[in-house]
Order: C-alpha cells, then sequence, then structure tokens
C-alpha cells in the first residue's frame, strides 16, 4: 500500500490546451495517504474518471507528476504501477473458473503455485466465494463477477492502491448495500489504500473516509461526510450532497446581519469577513426551522417520503426547502427560522464564512 | 517450499536487496506485458499488398493494347489506351451485359429483403409451431450447391417460360439470399428490445404502421447489411445465371467467358469487362464501409 | 429475449415460405425423382430404385473428387481462419486506417467469381502474368496448366486471396465488440500478448469464428467457377472437386440419373457435415 501524492497534475484531451476550458481536468495538487479511502465524488464529466486513469497510468496526465510513496511513477505503464482496478461492467475471464481468476494476475508473474494456491484461498475467503471456486465465472451474478475483479486486486498482497471506477452500477439495489459493507469491512480489516469514483452521494459518504468532490475539471472539496454536509467549500457541494442539496439565496451583508429581501438574518459570528463579488448565504434544509416564529413563507409542496417531510416554501421569490419530522405538524400562517449553526457564507461560490 | 532463485516473485523470506533486484526485473518484465508491437501495421500491409497486386495487374493490362500484353512485359502500360474500353461501351453485347447482371441483382435484393423482413419478424418475436425446424430448414438452403440446383432450375424455368428473362436469375438467386436475408434481419432485429413494440401498440399503432413508421427505421443498418450481402451474392453468382439465361438476360460474367474463347483471345478487352466487374462492387463498399465491420457479424457479436 | 407464443406469425413466414418452396423444394424433387429413374430417352422412365445411388457410392471417380474437396476444404481452412485471425488482430481500431482497411480487404469478396478466376489464370501466365513471370524469373518452372502440384497451389493461393478477407472481417467484428476495460484489466493483471489473445479476444471472437468456419467449410466445398476458370479441373482430373465433377457429369454426359444421385449424396455430405462442426462448436462452447 502506499501513499498517493498528485504534484500539481493537469490534463487535457486536445494537443495544445490554451486557456483554463481546455483542461478535462484542471490543476489537482494534493496528497492521499496510505491506507485511506478515498470517494471522487461529482457529476458525469467532472473529471472523476479522468483522475482515476491518471493514477491507473491508462492516461498519461499533460502536467504534472505522480507519487507512489513518494517514487515519480508519472512515465511508468499501467502494469509497472501494481495497482488494481475494478470497472464499471464487471471484467472477468469468461473461460476461467473463479478460482483461475484469482490465480491469473499471480501466474502471469510468475509466483510459484504453492504460494498462489495459498494466497487465492485467502482471498476467496475474504470475498465470500470459496464455494464457488471451481465454477465457470461466465454463470455468476453480476455482484459476484465484480467481487472476483476485486479479488483480482486483492490476491496480490503487494498492491500500492485499489481503484474503483462506479463498481455498483449493474448491481441490484440491495446487493449494493451488501457489497459496500463488504468493501468497507475489508478496508478496516486490510488497510488497503481504495480509490472509489462514482457520483452517487450515498456510495461516497457510505464508503469513503474522505470524500473528494469533483465539478467541472476540479477539485472543490476533500473532507470527511460530516464536513461536506456542515461545512460545504463551494454552493455546488452544497447541492450534491444531501437531499434536498442546501437551499442557496443571495443576500447582502450589513454587519452581523444578512438582508434576504425584506428580511434580515442573525449571522452566527459577529466578525463577518467583508467579500466582494457575489454574496450568497447557504443553509441546509436540516436547519430550517418551519412554526410560528420568523420570516412569513408560502408553502408550494409538501413530500412525504417516509421518515420525514420535505416542505416547500416561498420565501418572496425565493424557494427553501425545509425538513420536517414525521410527526410535526405544519401551522396555518408558516414562518420559518435559520439555525446559526447550520449557516454559511459564499462569495462567488466559495465559501468565506460561517460557524 | 522450494524456490527458484530467479523466479520473479515478493516473498518475505528474501533479504532487503535481492528483493530490490528481484522488484526491478519485474517490474522490466512488467514494462513490455500487453504492449502492442511497433510493427503492427506491417501485417495488414503486406496483406492488402497481396490483395491488390492481381487487381492491379488486371488495370495495368487493360490499359494495354493486345499486343503489348504478349509483346513487352512491363508494370505499367508504356501506351495507355481506352482502346479495350472503348471496345465494351460500344458494343451492346457488352454493355448490355452489365445492364442485365444490375437489373436481376437489384431485382433480387428487393425481392429477398421484403420476403425476410416479416419472416425475421416473425422468428425474432414469436415462438410458433415448427419454428425452430423451419429456420434450420431455411439455412440448409444456403448450404445447397449450386451446381445441383443448375439442371432443375433449367428444367422448372422452362416449363414456365421463363428462360432467358431477369425475374427468373432473381427468383433462383433468393435460394441462397432469402435465407442470408432472414438470418441476418432476424439477429439484428433481436437488438430492438420487444418493449418498443408493446409501447407502440399501447401508443394506438396498427401493426402496418408500426413496422413501418417505427419498426423498420430501427433496423435500417441492419436492412442495409442484407441488401448488401443479397447483392453480393447474387452479383457473383455465375454457375445458375448462365445456365438460366442465353442472349436477352445474359449476366456480364458469362460473357466474358464467351469472349475469351470466340475472339481468340483479346487480353485487354477482357481486362477491362474483368475491370468493369470489380467497379459495382467497389461502389456498393464504399457506401456500406461503416457497417461493414458490424455487418460481418451478422448482428451477432 | 422472452418470445410469445402465436402460431398466427406463420403468416409472416409464408412469403419466404412460398419463395424457397418454389426455388428449393420444387427442384430438389425433381433431382429426388431422377435419382431414382432410368431412361432410354423420349421421355420414357423407369424405375430404378437406388441403383444410382448404388453406383455413384461405389465410383471411384466419385471418391476420387470428394477426396481432392475435403483436402481442398480442410487446406483452405487451415489456412484461411489462422491468418484471418492474424489479420484481424493486428487491424487499426480507430482513425482513418480503419475504412481504407476494411474497403480493400472487402474488395475480392464482391468481384464475380470467374472474374476471380480469370484474374488468376492471367496472373499466373509465365507469359503475361505477374506471378507467373517472376516465378519463372526466380528460376521455377512453374506451370499450372500442366503440373498438378502448380494447379493446387494456384488455386489454394487463389481462394485464399479471394476468401481470407471473410475471415478478417468477422473476426474483426468480434474484436471491436470488446470494451477497453477488458484490455486494461489485463494490462492491469499482468497479462502477455499471448494471454489477452487466449482469454479474452479468443473468447470473444468464439462465435463469428463459428460463423467463418461453417461458411467457409460450405462454400469451399462447393466451390466450381474458380477453378473451372482457372484449370479447368485438370491437368488431368487432379483439380476436379465435386462441383465440377457433377457439371460434368450432368451437362458433359447428359446421365440425368447418375447426376442427381450424386446431387442427392453431395447436398447430404454438406448438411451432415456442417451439422458436426455445429454440434461440436456450440456444444465445446457450452461446456465451457
Amino acid at each position: 500500500m502506499a501513499r498517493i501524492d498528485l504534484n500539481h497534475i493537469r490534463h487535457a484531451y486536445g494537443p495544445n490546451p490554451k486557456s483554463d476550458k481546455d483542461y478535462a481536468l484542471k490543476e489537482v495538487h494534493h496528497s492521499w495517504e496510505d491506507g485511506g479511502a478515498y470517494a471522487l465524488l461529482g457529476p458525469s464529466g467532472c473529471g472523476k474518471t479522468t483522475l482515476l486513469n491518471i493514477i491507473s497510468g491508462l492516461i498519461h496526465p499533460s502536467h504534472g507528476q505522480l507519487l507512489f510513496d513518494g517514487q515519480d511513477v508519472t512515465n511508468l505503464s499501467t502494469q509497472e504501477r501494481n495497482i488494481a482496478q475494478v470497472f464499471q461492467f464487471p471484467v472477468i475471464y469468461d473461460t476461467m473458473t473463479v478460482y483461475d481468476n484469482l490465480a491469473f494476475p499471480l501466474r502471469n508473474r510468475g509466483v510459484p503455485e504453492p504460494e498462489i494456491d495459498r494466497k487465492v484461498r485467502e482471498t476467496l475467503d475474504m470475498i465470500d466465494l470459496a464455494s464457488w471456486a471451481n465454477k465457470k465465472a461466465r454463470g455468476l451474478t453480476a455482484d459476484q463477477k465484480q467481487k472476483i475483479s476485486l479479488g483480482r486486486g486483492l490476491v496480490r498482497s503487494d498492491v500500492n492502491a485499489i481503484l474503483f471506477d462506479e463498481p455498483l452500477t449493474v448491481i441490484d439495489p440491495h446487493m449494493k448495500w451488501v457489497l459496500r459493507s463488504q468493501l468497507k469491512q475489508l478496508h478496516q480489516r486490510f488497510g488497503y489504500t481504495m480509490v472509489y469514483v462514482t457520483h452517487d452521494q450515498t456510495e461516497a459518504l457510505t464508503f469513503a473516509q474522505k470524500v473528494v468532490v469533483m465539478y467541472d475539471g476540479e477539485i472543490v472539496q476533500i473532507g470527511t461526510p460530516e464536513e461536506l454536509f456542515e461545512r460545504p467549500r463551494h454552493t455546488f457541494v452544497g447541492y450534491f450532497i444531501g437531499s434536498p442539496g442546501m437551499n442557496v439565496m443571495p443576500v447582502t451583508l450589513l454587519g452581523g446581519m444578512a438582508q434576504i429581501g425584506g428580511h434580515q438574518v442573525q449571522l452566527p459570528s459577529p466578525a463577518m469577513p467583508t467579500a466582494a463579488g457575489k454574496i450568497e448565504l447557504g443553509i441546509r434544509p436540516e436547519y430550517v426551522r418551519l412554526g410560528r416564529q420568523g420570516m412569513p413563507v408560502k408553502i408550494a409542496k409538501i413530500e412525504d417520503i417516509g421518515r420525514h417531510k420535505i416542505v416547500r416554501t416561498r420565501l418572496e421569490n425565493q424557494e427553501i426547502a425545509v425538513i420536517v419530522g414525521e410527526g410535526q405538524d405544519i401551522p396555518a400562517e408558516p414562518h420559518i427560522a435559520f439555525d446559526p449553526k447550520g449557516i454559511n457564507i459564499y462569495a462567488d461560490s466559495w465559501r468565506v464564512g460561517g460557524q | 517450499m522450494s524456490v527458484q532463485q530467479d523466479t520473479l516473485v515478493r516473498t518475505s523470506e528474501r533479504p532487503e536487496a535481492e528483493q530490490h533486484r528481484i522488484d526491478k526485473a519485474l517490474a522490466r518484465k512488467m514494462r513490455k506485458r500487453g504492449d502492442e508491437s511497433k510493427f503492427w501495421w506491417l501485417i495488414p500491409t503486406v496483406y492488402i499488398i497481396f490483395l491488390m497486386l492481381p487487381i492491379y495487374w488486371l488495370i495495368n493490362m487493360s490499359f494495354k493494347t493486345n499486343q503489348e500484353i504478349l509483346g513487352t512485359f512491363s508494370l505499367w502500360p508504356q501506351n495507355p489506351t481506352l482502346q479495350n474500353y472503348a471496345v465494351i461501351f460500344t458494343d451492346p453485347s457488352w454493355y448490355k451485359g452489365y445492364i442485365n447482371s444490375i437489373i436481376y441483382v437489384v431485382m433480387n435484393t428487393v425481392i429477398s429483403v421484403l420476403v425476410a423482413l416479416p419472416a425475421a419478424y416473425a422468428f425474432s418475436r414469436y415462438r410458433f409451431l415448427g419454428d425452430k425446424h423451419l429456420f434450420f430448414w431455411l439455412l440448409t438452403n444456403r448450404m445447397a450447391p449450386p451446381a445441383v440446383f443448375a439442371l432443375p432450375f433449367f428444367q422448372l424455368y422452362s416449363a414456365f417460360g421463363l428462360i432467358d428473362t431477369h425475374i427468373a436469375v432473381a427468383l433462383a438467386h433468393c435460394l441462397f439470399n432469402v435465407p442470408l436475408a432472414v438470418w441476418i434481419l432476424e439477429g439484428f432485429m433481436s437488438g430492438v428490445p420487444k418493449e418498443i413494440d408493446e409501447t407502440a401498440y399501447i401508443d394506438g399503432y396498427s401493426f402496418p404502421r408500426f413496422f413501418v413508421r417505427i419498426f423498420i427505421p430501427l433496423i435500417a443498418s441492419g436492412i442495409g447489411v442484407a441488401a448488401f450481402f443479397c447483392f453480393m451474392f447474387s452479383w457473383v453468382e455465375l454457375l445458375i445465371a448462365r445456365t438460366l439465361t442465353t442472349t436477352a438476360a445474359k449476366p456480364i460474367a458469362a460473357i466474358m467467358t464467351r469472349t475469351v474463347s470466340a475472339s481468340g483471345l483479346d487480353w485487354g478487352v477482357l481486362a477491362a469487362a474483368g475491370v468493369l466487374t470489380i467497379i459495382p462492387g467497389a461502389i456498393v463498399i464504399y457506401f456500406v464501409r461503416n457497417y461493414i465491420a458490424k455487418g460481418f457479424a451478422l448482428g451477432r457479436v | 429475449m422472452e418470445k410469445t407464443w402465436n402460431n398466427k406469425a406463420w403468416f409472416m413466414v409464408l412469403p419466404v415460405l412460398l419463395l424457397v418452396a418454389f426455388s428449393a423444394v420444387i427442384p430438389l424433387m425433381t433431382v429426388v425423382n431422377y435419382s431414382v429413374q432410368d431412361t432410354f430417352g423420349n421421355n420414357q422412365f423407369f424405375w430404378a430404385g437406388a441403383e444410382w445411388f448404388d453406383e455413384v457410392l461405389h465410383s471411384e471417380r466419385f471418391h476420387a473428387s470428394l477426396g481432392r474437396n475435403l483436402i481442398f476444404s480442410a487446406i483452405i481452412l487451415l489456412i484461411e481462419i489462422p491468418l484471418g485471425i492474424v489479420i484481424a488482430l493486428n487491424m487499426p481500431r480507430k482513425g482513418w486506417g480503419v475504412p481504407v482497411c476494411l474497403v480493400l480487404m472487402a474488395l475480392p469478396l464482391l468481384i464475380p467469381w470467374n472474374v476471380v478466376g480469370t484474374i488468376w489464370q492471367v496472373f499466373g501466365r509465365v507469359d503475361i502474368g505477374l506471378l507467373g513471370h517472376t516465378l519463372a524469373n526466380l528460376g521455377i518452372n512453374y506451370n499450372y496448366v500442366q503440373n498438378p502440384m502448380h494447379a493446387w497451389f494456384t488455386v489454394i493461393i487463389m481462394d485464399v486471396w479471394h476468401w481470407t478477407s471473410l475471415v478478417v472481417l468477422l473476426c474483426y467484428a468480434g474484436l471491436v465488440s470488446i470494451p477497453d476495460a477488458f484490455y486494461q484489466a489485463a494490462k492491469i493483471d499482468g497479462a502477455s500478448r499471448w494471454a489477452v489473445f487466449r482469454y479474452i479476444q479468443l473468447p470473444k471472437m468464439n462465435r463469428v469464428l463459428l460463423i467463418a468456419v461453417l461458411l467457409r467449410f460450405m462454400d469451399s466445398f462447393m466451390i466450381y467457377t474458380e477453378p473451372f476458370v482457372v484449370t479447368g479441373g485438370g491437368p488431368g482430373n487432379s483439380t476436379t472437386f465435386l462441383s465440377i465433377d457433377l457439371v460434368k457429369v450432368a451437362v458433359g454426359q447428359f446421365d440425368l440419373g447418375p447426376a442427381a444421385a450424386m446431387s442427392i449424396i453431395y447436398f447430404l455430405i454438406i448438411l451432415l457435415l456442417s451439422w458436426v462442426f455445429y454440434t461440436v462448436m456450440t456444444n465445446y462452447d457450452a461446456e465451457r
């Protein structure tokens, strides 16, 4: 296992990138810890797969260096980097048995048979497929096939990192949950460095210790699930994570107060930075209180999703979503109030203040 | 555990320095793995040269006079002449052959695809009494040697008074083209989800309207591929076409063989006629080039 | 796909059925009819039973041309299938090279078969053909008209020239359907070039290879026009394959009975061998 350093990496698919727009991946400069579980989260086309392919060596970055444990691997081929990868669609060797599938990477590297046998049996136990060892791989279900893909990485004890490229896309919903928890267990027991690409926030938040949110070729935030939820560094993170996403509204700052249309909201910290640009206030629906005090709103729609209700309200022309407990009733003349704990202030979409 | 000294393996029992050397060797070995050789293009290039040489030779000859062909051996025409082509384009017995060939080939292609469409739909969507046997029986006709059928065809079409007509050849070629068209179209149709049919019926489409307006556009590439194959096999077939025609519908390919023996081997004209038979095929290939790869798999990969 | 049971589908198959019945069943019945009768001319026929079948099955001439045809088909398959695979593996996958390769390679497939024969007949001639002339200059006494070995060489190289592209295009179609992820996974697993072929490319080409083997076998077993134009079945009978022999008997000698019996035996052999190929390969496929 290795620490991964992304040293000023940029990538453009075209030959002569001029402006920032030509880059599919804008500058990335980060260090990922040995044994960490990272999720790359973002919408399609945000550059997350490009970044993954740069790590695996399938793409050579236009600029910058990639280091594994301090060693420059930028110019090494995929084979030499000693990584494992699980793809979106199960990649297995159809004609081989499950056992041979797992033995394949070891045999290619000339490992002696007794050692192969030991490692393969160990891995089969890890991924719960021991009883399937002698079955042909082609007859298995999608989730078993994905486990084999994973197993081919696990069987090599010396891999630097295991990469996952949206591995649960073709898996049935109930098996997704099972696989995810098995994956997490494996990570906790054996401490692999794992990088997991997904566009599904639930997957990212449950799997990873650190979630890397990407947007438009940039990393907008790296943080624990809690940090992403409480303190989104960018309004995009606010929108993208949480269901429904964060309410973001344009405000003007006046001392310790924020002016929303005709209303004023008390900001948490007294010393708010004076920032230029477009100022917005972000607050998650979980921190908006619906009651008889505060700012008067109209209710547009109520969605009951079982555990709680999502109330879509309008404050003047601003839509604000509120989460209300299942038992709580909705007053005839609704008002909303913002919990100061949940207030974040953004200038040009980047977070400048809050609790 | 006995381990060979030079196996490239990481094991914990080795000293650090040796492990390092092994790692490096393994990395070197892995670097070359799975990479394409730099000379991959050599094989298709040599193959294409092999394919093109005889065709080039034919073209080369078609621009030479008969004297030059027989007199001097040269890799390209010394005195290029269009005389051979002029002979073909001015003599009706030559150029009529082209028209005949094209007429029956097009007729055959249209008939084959039209009758194959509903049948392929039935095979791809429904199960019915004897469907599997019927399908296999159809395919066996593709295996029938034309030589076996040449004589009975002659008698059959004589009985109907169809000898020396275009439709006779077109119908006879249906023997191997219809099964092929059914097979290809069935492959493509099976790739279209059944939900599309059901949605159309729910939307109030009648079957014929659905088939023509929605389904056929969906399998347009399959129809193109099937038409290409029908064209190809009808165009290249000679044995049956020659048996069923005498003069009025005689295909160009058959006229060529006759002229070889009759006119005392005019190699130049023969070569020019040969070149002209290649051209329609080349044009058809050019138009379907983007479908060739998928088409040759008959929609079944 | 789940198919619904619907006997009305027969109506959709009906046009095909009628057409194929007209162009296959009636002629085939004529053949069967001839095969069991004898005639002394004047449209007078006598029941001959299995006499013609007996005669054909015991005729050395039939055995010889059957043997030649089997050897020919075997050589063709042994050359064209591996060669086609090797070429398909080395074809470009993207860029301008793809349409160029596809169009040029498909060209021989669309040349009328007798023109293919003519091209090679000319190409192999020592006096005016490039191949014959070159071989003669190399000091080889090349003469496909008189030397049976040379005639076989010419017929085989002509068939390779004519039909290898079909195998190439089929294999290529199988190869381009393999998602990139498979190659990437193979790289990550450190697979050698051979392992990539053996465990990724070959399994994906299975189905198209089956089609290729079947088509090439059937067509090479029915070959008539090309060798007829080049060698006319000679020198002697050395390149007289089944179809050529059949046409000689039926049209040349007008022995309808033996010709019909021979046709039926010939057709049955093709059906049988194709069926064996098909079942063996699909069973092998299912087992794996």
